[in-house]
């Protein structure tokens, strides 16, 4: 029961502060929204359990790559481009291309109708004395089944940070 | 009880939306917080997965999509950098130096 209201709580903010988010012409109100939904994302990993990407999310999504979108709002942000009509000509084509989207995900689910609804449930938590150690199964996970895309992952860093560095420069 | 439905169709809420603000809005930087948006979405579908199966691969993948976000988004503000220096702009549709 808690979990249900706990997931329609976050759910709902999440929702409404992305369609916040994409609907605000002020390019900061868009990042303070977006802050928000990821917040809101945050909890709804906490209702799933997962402990350890609930931290990540806040330290890395909302503590860094928010904090970056924010520098650089700052740093482009003229008056003048606030003047300017921020929404493009597209709106059919954002709402034909979400529409048939969407009828995908629906197909989807009416052609999976015969799967038996029990299977769909999510498991009941275990009592919180019993949780296993996320942090614990994850690492255990990341570093002996998937230690090859680890490693690859943080060479990608490398790069994204060298190209950021390169692109950022003052003369190239 | 909440089944995995409900997760799937947050995760498509969340995921329409960020297709919407990448199509209409004109601002680059919106159009990259709207793909951290899709990214997201992503993220809840593998957790919510990895819940349902009891199998913690599902955490780990969000992990790996959230380091690619964050590559994506360092290299996405540099380039908008480099880009508003030479041209003053930051809107998608005068971005047009390849059209003919």
């Amino acid at each position: 029961m808690l979990d249900k209201a706990l997931f329609y709580i976050f759910g709902g903010v999440a929702v409404l502060s992305a369609a916040l988010m994409v609907t605000r012409r002020n390019a900061v109100h868009s990042a303070v929204f977006l802050i928000t939904s990821l917040l809101a994302t945050a909890g709804i990993y906490l209702t799933l359990r997962a402990e350890f990407l609930f931290i990540v999310q806040i330290i890395l999504y909302v503590g860094g790559i928010m904090v970056l979108f924010v520098f650089v709002i700052m740093l482009v942000n003229l008056d003048v481009a606030l003047q300017q009509i921020q929404f493009s000509r597209q709106k059919w084509v954002a709402l034909i291309v979400a529409l048939a989207l969407g009828a995908q995900v629906g197909l989807m689910f009416w052609s999976t109708g015969h799967v038996k609804r029990s299977n769909l449930l999510l498991p009941a938590a275990a009592p919180a004395d019993k949780l296993p150690p996320n942090s614990e199964t994850v690492a255990q996970s990341l570093f002996s089944a998937y230690l090859l895309p680890f490693e690859i992952a943080s060479l990608l860093l490398l790069v994204a940070m060298i190209g950021a560095v390169v692109m950022a420069k003052k003369k190239v | 009880m909440l089944s995995i439905e409900h997760y799937l169709f947050l995760s498509l809420a969340l995921f329409l939306i960020g297709v919407i603000g990448v199509v209409t809005r004109r601002n680059v930087i919106i159009v990259l917080m709207s793909i951290e948006l899709i990214l997201n979405a992503v993220n809840i579908n593998l957790v919510a997965f990895s819940r349902l199966f009891g199998d913690v691969a599902g955490q780990v993948f969000a992990i790996f999509i959230i380091t690619d976000a964050a590559a994506e988004a360092t290299v996405g503000l540099g380039i908008i950098i480099a880009f508003f220096r030479n041209r003053e702009t930051v809107l998608a549709d005068e971005m047009d130096l390849l059209k003919w």
